[in-house]
């Protein structure tokens, strides 16, 4: 466990230095931006607008740094011949796999937690307050982290066996299908024989970010079912499990000579 | 080894006159586009095309063309254009990205419904508009509301509104203006009563201050108008009595015809004219007066959107 935690730690600490973090800046002056700018040239959503755009935001700029930093954890340990170094000390290969996740999944929360304080802030600047009903914009950032932790998981899949460049896209490719999950399934039940067997089975293969995708809802003050918050967290720890533990066999059986 | 300060000094104003060049080669390049050209463009017609580009995040998506909407109208209105091509389709594509943008349909059916230039001049589509609006709302009142009154004010359909106040006052938690309003618009639906209650009830029920402002500017006309209506009447009476126009106001008052020198509803007396018309003594100050004004006046103030 220790072995976990202090890869996990490293990794963070790498990507403070990489300037992750550096996007917080970008974020508060779009939403500070986004606060001031949008009651002036439009009308009557200026509490739509902060959620919308402020939850919109978080979700992609995780997306990117889940996969951009993701697909590099492993390979550039290779490239930089780090990863030997670590090998040679008593850390198992998978130590090594789950360390990296932890790593990155907590630099994703730490991101997300100072993205939602920005979000909050413009919230309270637009409507001088908040409603009872802004509890759900937590249970959507809740989603949305647990939307990072999926692609966390595969971009480090992709990246045990492909290069960064097949990885990024592999991931990329996966996020935009999952996001038409619903469609996907849609689509499927309305083929017949083979088809459809394919296609429910490509459907229930790709990630279903569709369902972690509540931002409309909750700007429009919609409660959250606990129902979803309860399947949403099965299906992200499932699917998250699934791909690390792919992840982790292609690893272990990886020649890294 | 250190930088040339040569180079620094090169660099840097290249890079201040590359910055200030560019800046000045758009605005030529806007100057040579015409505006309708960057305006008049709408890339994705397709709302189903739209909502896959999305990828989920349709809110943000309905409240950038609800933005481009308001945009589309507001300079369009500026300029008192007599088309709005893109208007009912940028509106279309917002309600299907968010159909619980309750803002797009309210304020999208006021640009749509009225005559030009206070609007596009398509009732039809803003009642389109609406009813989609109800379809994905039905527990909205005030959806209802600005059905019947785009039926009412700009179809002059006075049996829909009716039905539309009806089917409003029947969801729960409607305000009660919506029953009073089915029942008035069943009985005397032309009448400037009835025109007089419709605004009365928009002021009540609206937490917008720009529709109560509009409001507010509509009661005043239409008080303005039953005013002229009574005083003329009165001037009438005087002159069959007299057989001659009353000189002024006072006049009137000293046959016991008036109590005093009546004021209009921003508090200015009237003026009496020696053709016996009753008018405002500042006309500049209303809008959408069609009765109280000198001869020959025309309006400095641009006709406002006639927003609900």
């Amino acid at each position: 466990m220790n072995r976990i935690v202090s890869i996990a730690l490293n990794t963070f600490r790498e990507a403070v230095r990489d300037r992750v973090l550096y996007n917080l800046v970008a974020f508060a002056m779009l939403m500070a931006g986004a606060a001031i700018l949008v009651g002036q040239i439009s009308i009557d959503i200026e509490r739509l607008v902060v959620i919308n755009l402020g939850l919109t935001a978080v979700a992609l700029f995780g997306v990117v740094i889940a996969i951009f930093i993701g697909i590099g954890l492993v390979s550039k340990e290779i490239e930089r011949r780090t990863l030997y170094t670590v090998l040679s000390r008593p850390v198992r290969r998978w130590e090594f796999i789950a360390g990296k996740f932890v790593g990155l999944a907590g630099t994703l929360v730490v991101n997300t937690f100072f993205m939602a304080l920005a979000v909050f802030g413009a919230l309270l600047y637009v409507s001088r307050g908040f409603k009872a009903t802004d509890s759900s914009i937590l249970v959507a950032l809740y989603f949305i982290v647990l939307e990072f932790f999926i692609i966390t998981a595969l971009s480090l899949l992709f990246s045990s066996f492909s290069s960064p460049l097949l990885s990024a896209l592999f991931t990329f490719a996966l996020f935009v299908v999952g996001s038409f999950g619903e469609d996907l399934r849609g689509f499927a039940a309305l083929s017949t024989g083979a088809t459809r067997w394919l296609a429910t089975a490509a459907a229930y293969a790709v990630p279903n970010f569709s369902a972690l995708n509540i931002v409309s809802s909750v700007a429009h003050g919609e409660p959250v079912a606990g129902h979803l918050i309860l399947w949403n967290t099965i299906y992200a720890v499932v699917y998250t499990l699934m791909a690390l533990s792919g992840a982790i066999l292609i690893f272990e059986h990886r020649n890294l000579k | 080894m250190k930088p040339s300060p040569s180079v620094n000094w090169i660099a840097g104003l290249l890079l201040a006159a590359g910055l200030l060049g560019s800046v000045g080669a758009v605005r030529q390049q806007d100057q040579v586009r015409s505006a309708a050209t960057l305006q008049e463009v709408l890339y994705v017609t397709s709302p189903k095309t739209l909502k896959r580009m999305s990828l989920g995040y349709t809110g943000l998506v309905a409240d950038l063309y609800w933005t481009r909407a308001v945009q589309y109208f507001g300079s369009n209105h500026h300029v008192d254009a007599r088309r709005y091509d893109l208007l009912a389709p940028l509106l279309d594509l917002t309600t299907q990205m968010d159909p619980k943008l309750l803002v797009a349909y309210e304020f999208g059916a006021s640009f749509l419904a009225p005559a030009p230039p206070a609007g596009a001049g398509m009732p039809d589509k803003a009642v389109e508009l609406v009813e989609r609006g109800i379809e994905a709302n039905p527990n909205e009142w005030r959806l209802y509301h600005s059905l019947g009154f785009i039926h009412y004010m700009d179809r002059k359909d006075y049996a829909a509104a009716a039905d539309a106040f009806a089917r409003g006052s029947r969801v729960p938690n409607a305000h009660p203006w919506l029953r009073l309003l089915a029942a008035r618009m069943a009985q005397n639906a032309g009448n400037s009563e009835t025109a007089r209650m419709m605004w009365a009830a928009t002021y009540d029920t609206s937490q917008d201050k720009m529709v109560k402002a509009n409001a507010a500017a509509h009661l005043r006309a239409l008080q303005v108008e039953g005013d002229v209506d009574g005083l003329e009447k009165i001037v009438a009476v005087f002159q069959e009595r007299n057989h001659r126009l009353p000189a002024g106001f006072h006049e009137l008052t000293q046959q016991n015809l008036l109590l005093g020198t009546p004021l209009d509803p921003l508090g200015q007396p009237y003026i009496l004219s020696r053709e016996g018309r009753v008018e405002v003594r500042n006309p500049d100050r209303y809008s959408f007066l069609t009765r109280g004004l000198p001869a020959g006046y025309e309006s400095q103030i641009k006709p406002k959107l006639d927003m609900e």
